[in-house]
C-alpha cells in the first residue's frame, strides 16, 4: 500500500496533473509522521511515508492548500474525505485546486497504546503481517495491530470513501460498528456519576488549543475563544466553570457539522475522550431529528440549520436518557 | 548518603508531609503522570516523567496578580496573591530541575518577580535520578546527567531502596526532620548510573548537534530557506509550550467578576496567532515567523544573552505530544547544515 | 443568594420582544404576582438566544435559566422559534450529558395573551430551581457573591 501511494504521488507531479502533494513525512522514530507538501518526485522518494501512524487527517491543510495557486494533490481516507467533504459543502476549499486521492484503510495505530502496552524507548516500528514489532531501547516486543488501533478505528463508522478523483484499494461500504456504546454508557449515569466523571476529564484540560487546531469543523478565521469582544475569551482555564464552557461551546459549535473523525481525541496531551461530547450530540442529532451524517453528501442540510414542525419539545430531555436524579 | 527500604516510601511521604505541603507524580485518571499533593494512599508514578512539567509549581498557568475594587471615587487595590507556604516537591527528573535554573535566569532577574521568587525560596526540590530513558530523551545533549540531577536532595531508587543525598542547605534541613531515612555507602548509587549510561548511550537523539546554534550565526539561521517547509504543517495550538519545562511567556489579563476586576496572569503561546499582537498590527504575521522565534528563541537568542546556556533541556515532552510530531530535535537537525 | 437565612434562586428570563415579552408585561398589568427573582432579559425573538448566553448566565449567578418565546409558528420572524428549539434541546442535552441538572433549564412558549401563563410558569420555575438549591456544577467562584 505505501508503494503504490509514493508511485502515485512521483506519477502525479511527473505528469503535472498537480504541481504538490500533500502527505506523511518520515520522522525520527516511525511513528512521528508530520504532514507535509511534497514538490518534487525526489522530495516524495526521499521522505514520503503511508503507514499504520498516518492518522493525521490531512483535510483542513487544504483549506489553505487549495488558496495558494496551483492544484495539490491530497491522499484521503475514507473518514478523512467526510470532512473534505464538509468542508467543501460550507465553501471553505476550492474543490478546482485539489486532486483528492481516495486511499482505502483498515486502520490506523495509535503509540500511545502501543507504550500503554509495555513498549518503552520505541525507536522503530515495523508492520508484520497483521502484527507490529516494536524495537526498543529495552528489547523487541509484538503486539497485535488489532490491539494498537486508535480508538476511532476500533468503532469505525464508514469504509466508504464519499468524495475522490481517483482511489488506490477499493471503494468501501458504511457499517455500524457500535461507536455510541461508550455515550450510552454514560447516559445509564446518574446525573452526580456523570458530573463527577467530566469533572475528573475536563480537569486535566492545560487549554492548549490542539483539539481546536486539528478539528476541521474548527476552522473560523477569528475563534470565538481568541476574539476578546466575545466575552468568552480565555487563554487558560482560571477555574472549573471555564474548563466546562470552552468544551460545551467548542462541542456546540461543531454540532452537526463534526464528521466524527476523532482527531480530537488523538491528539489531546491529557488523553480526555473529547470525542464522547462530540458522539453525544451525533446521537441526540440521529435519535431527534433523523440520521444524519456530516460530510455523507453535498444537499442534505445540516440539522441545526433546519427544522420540522413537529420537532420535538427541549421538555424531552426530562423524559430521555437512562437514571434520573 | 541516605537510604531507606521501599517498602517504607509511604513513611516518608506521611513524615515530610506532616511538615511540608508535599507534591509528588501520580497517575491520573488516563494513566499519565502529573504532580498531586500527597495525601494517605497517594501512589507514587512508574511513568518516567509527567505530562505537564515541573514548572507548574514555581510559575502556575494561572495565578493571580491583584484585584481592584471601584467604590464612587475610590479605587480599593486587593492582594490578591496566592499564600505561598514551604512545600516540597518530589521526584523531579534532571531536566525539569535544570529548567528552574534557567526559569530563574528570566524571572529572578532584576527586577525580580516576586511571586515566583517567593515560591523559589518556599520550594524543596527533591530530585529522581532515570533509570529507564525513553526514545525522546536528550537530556545529555545539553549537558544534563540524568544520574546524578541536582536539586536541594537527590534521589535514586532500585528494586529495594531508595538512595537519598542532601546537596543544599534545603536539603540539609529537610533531611534533619527524616530522622526514619537509615545511613547507607555509594556502591549501590554508582552501580545503577554505570547501568543507566550504557542505555544512554543508545539514545537515538544523542548526537544531536548544537554547533552553530549561538550568536554569530544569528542572521544566516535567520534566513534559512528550511524554516518554510518546517513550519508548514505547524497547526499554531501551543501544546509545545505548556508542556515545555522552559517556555515562560505569559499575558497579563483582567476578569470582571461584576463587583470586583481581578488582574491575573495567564501562560501564552508565541505560537497563538495574536501573541505580541499590537495595535499597529501582527509583527509575526504568519506561523512561520512565530514557529521560526520558537526556536530561534530556545536555541540562538536565549544561549546568546545567557553564556550559551539552551533554553532547552532535552526533557522530549514536545515529541510526544505535538498533535503533527514537530519537534526541537527535528529542527536541530534540518538547520544543522546552515549553522556550519 | 440568601434572604434572611432562606435560599433565594437567581432566575434569568430571555423574553423574546413580540410575544413573552408582552405576555410578561400583561401579568404586571394584570396584577398577577411573580416571585422578584425572575430577572427578565429581553431579546428580539427567542432565536438569538446563543448557548454562550445560557453559560454565561449560569457563570454571573444565576441558579436557573428559562427561555420564554412565541408559540412555534407564531414566531414574529415566521421559522426563528423553530431553530431555537432544536438548538435548546440539544444544548439541554448536552448540560444533563455533563451532569447539570436538567430542572435548571427550560423553554416555556409564552404568546403575547398569556399573562396568566408567565406568572404560573415563574411562580412555578423557582419553586422548581429553589428545591435544587443554589448552583454549584456551574458555578464561577470568581463571581460568586456570598
Amino acid at each position: 500500500m505505501q508503494q503504490g501511494l509514493k508511485e502515485k504521488a512521483i506519477q502525479l507531479l511527473k505528469d503535472g496533473t498537480v504541481d504538490r502533494v500533500l502527505g506523511w513525512k518520515t520522522g525520527e522514530f516511525f511513528y512521528d509522521l508530520t504532514p507535509a507538501v511534497f514538490r518534487t518526485p525526489e522530495e516524495v522518494e526521499k521522505d514520503f511515508v503511508f503507514s499504520v501512524f498516518s492518522g493525521a487527517n490531512l483535510s483542513k491543510y487544504l483549506i489553505a492548500e487549495s488558496r495558494k495557486g496551483g492544484k495539490v494533490a491530497a491522499f484521503l481516507k475514507p473518514c478523512d474525505t467526510y470532512s473534505f467533504q464538509q468542508l467543501l459543502k460550507e465553501h471553505r476549499i476550492l474543490r478546482e485546486n485539489v486532486y483528492v486521492v481516495g486511499v482505502q484503510c483498515d486502520g490506523t495505530c495509535d503509540i500511545e497504546k502501543i507504550k500503554a502496552a509495555g513498549c518503552e524507548g520505541v525507536t522503530a516500528v515495523r508492520e508484520e503481517g497483521e502484527s507490529l514489532v516494536a524495537e526498543t531501547l529495552y528489547g523487541e516486543k509484538t503486539i497485535a495491530k488489532k490491539d494498537a488501533l486508535l480508538e476511532r478505528c476500533t468503532v469505525c463508522k464508514s469504509h466508504k470513501l464519499v468524495v475522490f478523483d481517483e482511489l488506490i484499494g477499493e471503494q468501501g461500504e458504511e457499517q455500524d460498528a457500535g461507536r455510541f456504546a461508550e455515550v450510552e454508557k454514560l447516559e445509564k449515569m446518574t446525573p452526580e456519576e456523570r458530573y463527577g466523571f467530566w469533572r475528573g476529564e475536563l480537569s486535566r484540560c492545560i487549554r492548549c488549543n490542539a483539539c481546536r487546531n486539528v478539528c476541521p469543523a474548527c476552522s473560523c478565521e477569528k475563534c470565538i475563544f481568541d476574539n476578546p469582544d466575545s466575552g468568552a475569551r480565555n487563554k487558560a482555564a482560571a477555574d472549573s466553570f471555564e474548563e466546562n464552557m470552552f468544551h460545551i461551546i467548542r462541542a456546540f459549535h461543531v454540532a452537526a457539522r463534526c464528521t466524527d473523525c476523532g482527531e480530537c481525541s488523538r491528539v489531546c496531551p491529557q488523553h480526555i475522550p473529547l470525542h464522547l461530547l462530540n458522539r453525544k450530540f451525533i446521537k441526540d442529532i440521529d435519535e431527534l431529528y433523523g440520521e444524519y451524517q456530516a460530510g455523507a453528501d453535498m444537499d442534505t442540510k445540516p440539522p441545526l440549520m433546519d427544522f420540522d414542525k413537529g420537532d420535538c419539545e427541549p421538555s424531552v430531555v426530562y423524559k430521555r436518557g437512562g437514571e434520573k436524579a | 548518603m541516605k537510604q531507606l527500604p521501599l517498602s517504607r516510601l509511604n513513611d516518608l511521604f506521611a513524615a515530610i508531609s506532616a511538615a511540608r505541603k508535599l507534591y509528588i507524580p501520580a497517575d491520573d485518571a488516563a494513566g499519565q503522570a502529573r504532580f498531586t499533593v500527597w495525601q494517605e494512599g497517594t501512589a507514587l508514578s512508574k511513568n518516567l516523567n509527567t505530562v505537564r512539567s515541573a514548572k507548574d509549581l514555581f510559575f502556575p498557568q494561572v495565578e493571580n496578580l491583584v484585584g481592584f475594587k471601584v467604590t464612587g471615587k475610590q479605587i480599593e487595590l486587593i492582594e490578591s496573591r496566592d499564600p505561598s507556604e514551604p512545600f516540597v516537591l518530589f521526584g523531579v527528573r534532571a531536566c525539569d530541575c535544570r529548567s528552574f535554573d534557567i526559569l530563574d535566569k528570566v524571572f529572578l532577574a532584576e527586577p525580580a518577580d516576586t511571586y515566583y521568587k517567593s515560591r523559589r525560596e518556599n520550594g524543596a526540590v527533591v530530585t529522581m535520578a532515570c533509570t529507564r530513558p525513553a526514545e525522546t530523551c536528550f537530556c545529555t545533549v545539553f549537558g544534563i546527567d540524568p544520574t546524578d540531577p541536582a536539586g536541594d536532595v537527590t534521589c535514586w531508587q532500585d528494586e529495594k531502596n531508595l538512595y537519598w543525598r542532601a546537596n543544599t542547605a534545603k536539603g540539609e534541613a529537610l533531611t534533619e526532620m527524616l530522622p526514619l531515612l537509615g545511613d547507607a555507602g555509594e556502591e549501590a548509587v554508582k552501580t545503577q548510573q554505570a547501568e543507566t549510561r550504557k542505555i544512554l548511550g543508545r539514545l537515538p537523539l544523542k548526537d544531536l548537534d548544537l554547533r552553530g546554534f549561538d550568536g554569530e550565526h544569528m542572521m544566516e539561521l535567520f534566513k534559512s530557506p528550511k524554516w518554510a517547509s518546517l513550519s508548514e504543517s505547524c497547526l499554531g495550538c501551543g501544546t509545545c509550550t505548556f508542556v515545555c519545562p522552559t517556555c515562560q511567556c505569559y499575558d497579563i489579563e483582567e476578569f470582571n467578576t461584576g463587583s470586583e476586576v481581578k488582574r491575573f496572569r495567564c501562560w501564552d503561546s508565541c505560537m497563538y496567532s495574536d501573541f505580541t499582537k499590537m495595535s499597529a498590527g501582527q509583527p509575526r504575521p504568519t506561523q512561520l515567523e512565530r514557529f521560526r522565534q520558537r526556536f530561534m528563541h530556545k536555541l540562538v537568542y536565549f544561549p546568546a544573552n545567557n553564556d550559551g546556556v539552551y533554553g532547552c533541556v532535552g526533557c522530549g515532552r514536545c515529541l510526544q505530544k505535538c498533535p503533527i510530531h514537530m519537534n526541537i530535535a527535528k529542527v536541530i537537525k534540518t538547520l544543522g547544515e546552515d549553522a556550519k | 443568594m440568601q434572604v434572611n437565612g432562606e435560599f433565594q434562586p437567581t432566575i434569568v428570563a430571555f423574553c423574546c420582544n413580540w410575544c413573552s415579552y408582552a405576555g410578561a408585561d400583561l401579568s404586571g398589568t394584570n396584577r398577577l404576582q411573580y416571585p422578584a427573582n425572575v430577572k427578565i432579559i429581553r431579546i428580539p425573538c427567542s432565536c438569538r438566544l446563543n448557548p454562550l448566553f445560557i453559560l454565561r448566565a449560569f457563570q454571573r449567578g444565576a441558579d436557573g435559566v428559562i427561555l420564554c418565546g412565541c408559540h412555534p409558528g407564531d414566531c414574529h420572524y415566521t421559522t426563528g422559534n423553530y431553530y431555537a428549539r432544536r438548538r435548546m434541546t440539544l444544548l439541554f442535552s448536552m448540560l444533563d450529558y455533563l451532569g447539570i441538572e436538567k430542572e435548571r433549564t427550560r423553554v416555556e412558549w409564552v404568546s403575547a395573551a398569556e399573562g396568566g401563563k408567565f406568572a404560573a410558569t415563574m411562580n412555578e420555575f423557582v419553586q422548581t430551581v429553589t428545591k435544587l438549591g443554589p448552583n454549584r456544577r456551574l458555578e464561577d467562584l470568581r463571581c460568586s457573591k456570598d
